[in-house]
């Protein structure tokens, strides 16, 4: 099976059901996607396939052949949407912090909050009740802008 | 520049957003095993045969035989109930009862076991099961006299569901063979309660190191159950010699672990026809579940607030933990406070609605204020708020105009005012004589504290706090990751406790390294001296005093404030009812951490709004039947409104720089506010979560 991961080309031998998700964290040893629900509903495990935000405990690696593949390590450690996540406490205990980080890096520019709110409702967070998760990624666009 | 006050970047806050960060989940060591727990499939009976339908090659297996003979089968807490292998006796659906271990998970979750039981009728119902776990009586006055007294009694009784945690995180640890003993590394909020019950497990001698991996939320759900996980983990991994991982999916996790106590709450109030409460009684039932865990502590705290934050002469306050052979209940967010100020807080506005007085002149008259005692008979002093808190919640929302121009219309608001107990109850501080350490370091200073960052900040609070008490920067304070081998035991991470309390020991550690080092850095210091540690034990204020067999006294060192204002609208055909915008009015002493603070009161206001509406546990045949995230929905983005989010000071003489404690607090208020903004619509809700379902049965029986 092969993919494009965070810019790389990349071989897995993985089965072709296994689970993106496992794929990425056992055998890419990628473990900054999180597993919190393994049935879609959390987004935790988000990553992106051709800029896209998709549930990877819901995909077989199979129908990542021949797509790019991005984690949060392919947004490396200096996007302005981390350093706003960090700076306005958008991440609490942080295991739902990449899969939100990916799909805020997804929202247009000139998306209102209602439509971020949208964007983001696939993503569950316990901790911060969503408010500083907006202010962190409107922070990022003024920062950008 | 002091970092007390201002929103300094959190120390963990980079590793989370760039998913560098390891969770238990993260980590692997060398031949590691994955574990499995083989759970109990009725509620109560006897195992009577064990098969292994499954080639059991490569496995381990374990079973309640394999418990060291220096040990107990016995998770130690409270009281000695609980084991960590069922023997015979199944009191519970999911009981664990054999433990298996494979180095290929889907080997391991491939194979079957069987296990044959002689079944007994199980008690389901908390108010008939009649054994109680643990009850409690408060007295203050002569609620008979008074009841003769008032010009009007009402009555009502109040119901609140299970709540399930959901820390994005599931539950997880790993044993490893260390030492000749054992090493935890889990996702754990409390390392040495996980200590005390492996040594149970284990024997006194034997060696235990308990390790907090990053932890992805808890909320108290992480509070006692990780001892049942580290047990079973430690008995693969002595038995087989490697390291064993246990990480529950989902459905284990909701199904086996912990929730909130379901409450019954039946209030009887006497009031004069101007409004003065003059007698409470109130009645509390919660249903524990199979074993004692955390019940007696539940109940403690929940009867405590049962009264509300109001002046009463005539208190009687009636608390039964009662068993019931459902998985045992145990620490939530909250503790049992917020059961009981749903409670009081939505009879209050019937109280008012029977005099037909405003709810908010009623709760002016009879908030509690400085000087007044609480039900346990307390005298409050200055750090009284609750008649601020109000007053600033009706002022920034104008609540009265509000309530005026929504009438008639799909909308309706409420409010509720509540408070919280911070640390531990009674003399609970003083026994628990938690441990604090300061460690210079060759560019600064190290915190040696077991109290564990579970997201709210702890780690970025607690340096804020040294720094600015040692007078050097935020950025050269660090902080020890907790391990039962390396930090003193500063008590649990719960009760609102690890600012206030363990951040006041280490204010205490700071201000004495900083007299020791005089005139120099920390890095100079240890340049020309080396090493120098500075260990204190916390000092409760002298004038604490409490009875634990009268239940009065001086129940906390202090009280939080709060005063949440909720707006709602209703869908007239489905009987949806949802938040549009919620305002919360909180006093705490002192916001160390502005923003993280401000995060305490926004998640924690999500989360009571999901208990108040979402958030419903269905429990059948003594198990959750709806254990997963797509049947048992908290808030997403679409069901959280647009928050207010106000933060009195008043700073408390006894707390780092002020502070109170804070955790807990912002849970308290959403439930009442909304049920009471659902009354405001002219429907009698008297039970959460608040589903459509219970909305249209209130609207049908009028």
């Amino acid at each position: 099976m092969r993919f494009t991961l965070n810019g790389a080309a990349t071989e897995v031998a993985a089965h072709p059901m296994s689970r993106l998700l496992d794929v990425l964290r056992e055998e890419c040893n990628l473990t900054g996607t999180k597993e919190g629900c393994g049935e879609g509903e959390c987004g935790a495990c988000t990553v992106l396939i051709d800029g896209v935000p998709v549930v990877s405990c819901l995909v077989p690696v199979a129908q990542a052949e021949g797509h790019e593949v991005t984690t949060i390590e392919g947004l490396g450690d200096d996007h302005p949407l981390q350093h706003h996540f960090m700076n306005e406490a958008g991440a609490q205990c942080g295991i739902c912090t990449p899969g939100m980080v990916l799909v805020a890096s997804t929202i247009p520019a000139d998306a209102s909050l209602d439509d971020i709110r949208v964007a983001l409702a696939g993503n569950l967070c316990r901790c911060t009740g969503y408010e500083a998760i907006y202010r962190a990624i409107m922070k990022a666009r003024e920062a950008t802008a | 520049m002091p970092a007390v006050g201002t929103s300094v970047v959190r120390k963990d806050g980079i590793g989370k957003a760039t998913g560098r960060t390891k969770y238990a989940d993260d980590l692997v060591f060398p031949d590691m095993l994955h574990g499995r727990t083989i759970r109990s499939t009725i509620a109560r009976g006897r195992v009577t045969g064990i098969r292994y339908d499954f080639d059991t090659t490569g496995f381990t297996i374990v079973d309640w035989r394999d418990i060291p003979a220096a040990g107990r089968n016995v998770v130690a807490l409270l009281e000695d109930d609980q084991p960590y292998l069922v023997e015979q006796e199944v009191l519970h659906l999911a009981e664990p009862i054999v433990l298996l271990a494979h180095a290929d998970r889907e080997t391991l979750n491939a194979a079957t076991v069987v296990i044959e039981y002689e079944r007994e009728e199980p008690l389901f119902d908390p108010e008939t099961s009649g054994i109680i776990l643990k009850s409690l009586g408060i007295d203050k006055g002569n609620v008979e006299a008074g009841m003769l007294e008032a010009d009007v009694i009402v009555e009502g009784t109040y119901r609140t569901g299970h709540q399930e945690h959901v820390y994005i995180e599931p539950n997880g640890v790993i044993a490893v063979p260390e030492e000749g003993g054992i090493a935890i590394h889990g996702s754990i909020q409390c390392p040495f309660y996980v200590e005390k019950a492996l040594k149970s497990l284990m024997g006194d001698d034997a060696y235990i190191r308990v390790v907090q991996t990053e932890t992805g939320g808890g909320f108290g759900g992480k509070e006692e159950y990780p001892s049942m996980i580290s047990g079973h983990a430690t008995l693969l991994a002595l038995k087989s010699g490697h390291p064993v991982k246990i990480i529950y999916d989902r459905t284990e996790d909701m199904v086996a672990t912990t929730k909130r106590h379901p409450s019954i709450v039946r209030h009887r109030t006497g009031v004069m026809k101007d409004g003065r409460i003059v007698a409470m009684d109130v009645d509390i039932v919660i249903d524990g579940g199979a074993y004692v865990t955390l019940s007696p502590v539940v109940i403690s705290r929940g009867g405590i607030h049962a009264a509300g934050p109001y002046r009463c002469d005539n208190t009687r306050i009636r608390g039964r933990a009662m068993f019931t052979n459902t998985p045992p209940n145990g620490a939530f967010r909250g503790f049992g406070a917020p059961q009981t100020l749903f409670a009081v807080e939505a009879h209050i506005d019937r109280v008012a609605e029977a005099l037909e007085m405003d709810p908010v002149d009623f709760r002016e008259l009879n908030a509690l204020r400085p000087g007044d005692t609480t039900a346990t008979g307390q005298i409050l002093t200055g750090d009284c708020s609750a008649l601020d808190v109000l007053r600033e919640a009706v002022r920034r929302t104008d609540f009265r105009a509000r309530r005026e121009a929504l009438r008639g219309t799909n909308r309706g608001i409420g409010l509720a005012l509540f408070y919280h107990g911070a640390g531990f109850t009674g003399s609970g501080e003083l026994r628990l004589a938690s441990k604090a350490k300061l460690a210079l370091t060759p560019t600064g200073v190290r915190i040696l504290v077991s109290s564990t960052e579970i997201g709210q900040g702890t780690r970025t609070m607690h340096a804020q706090i040294v720094a600015d008490s040692m007078g050097i920067p935020y950025e050269d304070v660090e902080v020890a990751q907790p391990d039962t081998k390396k930090v003193p035991d500063s008590g649990p991470t719960v009760a609102s406790r690890t600012c206030m309390v363990v951040g006041r020991i280490l204010q205490r550690c700071a201000t004495e390294m900083r007299e020791r080092l005089g005139n120099l850095t920390p890095a100079e210091y240890f340049a020309r001296h080396g090493a120098l540690e500075v260990l204190k034990e916390h000092e409760p204020p002298a004038w604490i005093q409490w009875n634990d067999d009268t239940y009065s006294g001086d129940a906390y060192a202090t009280y939080a404030w709060g005063c949440d204002v909720a707006e709602v609208e209703i869908d007239r055909d489905t009987y949806e009812v949802r938040p549009v915008k919620f305002t919360a009015v909180q006093e705490f002493g002192k916001a160390i951490h502005p923003a993280l603070a401000k995060g305490q009161i926004e998640g924690g206001t999500a989360q009571g709004l999901g208990f108040a509406l979402l958030e419903r546990v269905v429990m059948r045949d003594g198990g959750m039947a709806n254990a997963s995230l797509t049947n048992y929905t908290i808030p997403t983005t679409l069901d959280t409104p647009e928050m207010d989010i106000v933060i009195l000071d008043n700073p408390y003489e006894d707390g780092p720089f002020g502070a109170k404690g804070l955790g807990e607090l912002p849970i308290d208020g959403p439930a009442p506010a909304v049920i009471n903004a659902i009354r405001h619509l002219a429907i009698d809700v008297r039970e959460i979560p608040a589903t459509p379902e219970i909305v249209y049965a209130a609207c049908a029986s009028r």
